[in-house]
């Protein structure tokens, strides 16, 4: 086996190590089940209630789908609104940190006040999470265009929207695909932690009612599952980010050698 | 004779992060139409300053600059411009690098899609002059150094502007590099007949390059010494050993030592 199989496999090789490990220390230490399942017996829950398993996998990843999409179509408006303009983009940022450091399970309960249990406050959830990272990241790329190449621009008769569309929207790209693959990964923070407080469905709703009710191997297979797609999801993203900007990875390896 | 560019008693002020700062004082510098023009001078005597004042980028506090008898009050549009870093747009191939000018310039700006194939020849052609003949697909991180400013260049001529805005092109080059790409602009100047205003701190540069030299004080800026070049054309790099053009040479320098002091 050459390297670069081995580098193609160690994902996999590791994850299957440390469930390995994970069940060999259940089993070794004698771990008392109510405080640690071994994934053996996670992996057997999913195979018997299957069908439940799988229904409320679908709701969290379409809840935290919906709430991503948002974050991404708001994200990006936000951030090319923030990048036009220095005014906007001093007058937004403090506003814009203090909404981000509130947490977001403070906000759960307002949420379900005013749109109910159900799926509603976990889309909104998800959304309010991840879109601020998309918004920085997209005012970053746009910021921090090379002066010079706006000189050249200008000289040229450019506006404000030529140098937008022409180099601070593509300069931008790079930044808003590797924002996504960090948004995505708190898109389903937002969705679980809104499905814990007040939800019917999900994967957070089973965790905490799973939880409530003492069936552990329940709950670890959730998370597993949880787990399962947030990876996926991260997986996606950063494909998109490889496919669609390549020269900015080339651009970078070529300035490191 | 009326000069194509007039820069006459410009002053310029900007606010810096410590106060007012007086960039340039009182400098009047005529280039006529054709000519090839070096700015020299101590670093940080406001030679960056003049081209964008130039090309309409800063408005004088005081004085005015005049292209072609016209007061220069935005933007002009019929300057090119390269810089020391090639700026070159890295997820656009070599081509389309070219080609941006001509997607924002009027009157090719509206005709941009009818004339695709036109300019995308008239671009192939320029990289050819430029040694760059098939270089059009590849992508700027894939060039050399070189390579990259040659591009930049191109991209500054592609609209085929009367007035040519240099800030250090050839400043980040290994000397070999830098003494081609003097070449290669010595052709294009030479075959297309272009202003030029290049901004430099080396001296060789200037006096092979140049028909006139400027010679600017340290900040506030202004010209103290026009020297005119007078070997013949073509020059060739032979030209760099001679004892004229030594001369030349150590007499900028020796202004320049003394304005840094003064």
């Amino acid at each position: 086996m050459n390297s670069s199989t081995t580098e193609k496999l160690a994902p996999w090789l590791f994850t299957i190590a440390i469930f390995v490990i994970w069940e060999a220390a259940c089993h070794i230490f004698q771990v008392n089940a109510s405080i640690l399942q071994p994934p053996s017996a996670a992996f057997a829950a999913m195979a018997r209630h299957w069908k439940t398993f799988a229904y409320h996998s679908y709701v969290t990843l379409w809840v935290t789908m919906v709430g991503f999409a948002l974050a991404v179509g708001f994200g990006i408006l936000l951030g090319l609104i923030v990048g036009w303009s220095r005014t906007i983009y001093r007058g937004l940022y403090p506003v814009m940190v203090g909404f981000n450091t509130i947490p977001k399970v403070a906000i759960v309960p307002l949420l379900i006040l005013w749109f109910g249990i159900g799926e509603v406050p976990a889309i909104i959830t998800a959304f309010l999470i991840s879109f601020f990272p998309i918004v920085v990241n997209v005012a970053t790329g746009l910021a921090t265009t090379e002066p010079e190449l706006e000189d050249v621009m200008r000289a040229l008769g450019a506006g404000k929207l030529d140098i937008m569309l022409k180099v601070g929207i593509p300069r931008a790209l790079p930044y808003l695909f590797g924002s996504l693959k960090v948004a995505i990964t708190l898109a389903f923070v937002g969705t679980i932690v809104s499905e814990t407080v007040g939800a019917n469905a999900g994967l957070g709703y089973l965790i905490s009612n799973e939880g409530a009710n003492f069936r552990m191997a329940n709950v670890y297979a959730a998370l597993l599952l949880l787990a399962f797609e947030g990876v996926l999801m991260y997986a996606l993203f950063a494909w998109v980010e490889q496919y669609f900007t390549r020269w900015a990875f080339r651009s970078q390896m070529s300035a490191a050698g | 004779m009326e000069a194509f560019v007039d820069i006459n008693g410009v002053t310029l002020k900007y606010r810096g992060a410590s106060g007012d700062v007086l960039a340039l004082q009182d400098t009047t510098l005529k280039v006529r139409r054709g000519e090839f023009a070096a700015v020299v001078g101590p670093s940080g005597c406001g030679k960056s300053t003049l081209m964008r004042l130039v090309t309409g980028l800063h408005k004088p506090t005081a004085g005015t600059v005049t292209i072609e008898g016209r007061e220069v009050k935005g933007p002009v549009k019929i300057a090119g411009m390269a810089f020391q870093n090639s700026n070159l747009l890295p997820w656009r191939k070599v081509i389309d690098n070219v080609l941006l000018p001509l997607e924002i310039v009027q009157p090719h700006r509206s005709q941009f899609r009818a004339k695709k194939a036109e300019f995308r020849a008239r671009a192939e052609k320029l990289l050819e002059t430029v040694g760059l003949k098939g270089f059009g697909d590849r992508y700027p991180w894939e060039l050399s150094g070189g390579m990259q400013q040659r591009v930049s260049l191109c991209r500054s001529l592609i609209h085929e502007p009367a007035l040519l805005m240099l800030d250090e092109p050839f400043a980040a080059l290994d000397a070999f590099t830098r003494e081609e790409l003097w070449c290669v602009l010595r052709d294009l100047w030479q075959k297309l007949r272009f202003t030029v205003i290049l901004v430099t701190h080396d001296l060789r540069e200037a006096a092979f390059l140049a028909d006139n030299i400027y010679v600017m004080s340290a900040r506030p800026g202004h010209i103290v010494q026009v020297k005119p070049v007078d070997f013949p054309r073509p020059r060739d790099l032979q030209v760099t050993y001679d004892k004229g053009f030594a001369d030349i040479v150590h007499e900028l320098r020796a202004k320049i030592a003394q304005v840094r002091i003064g």
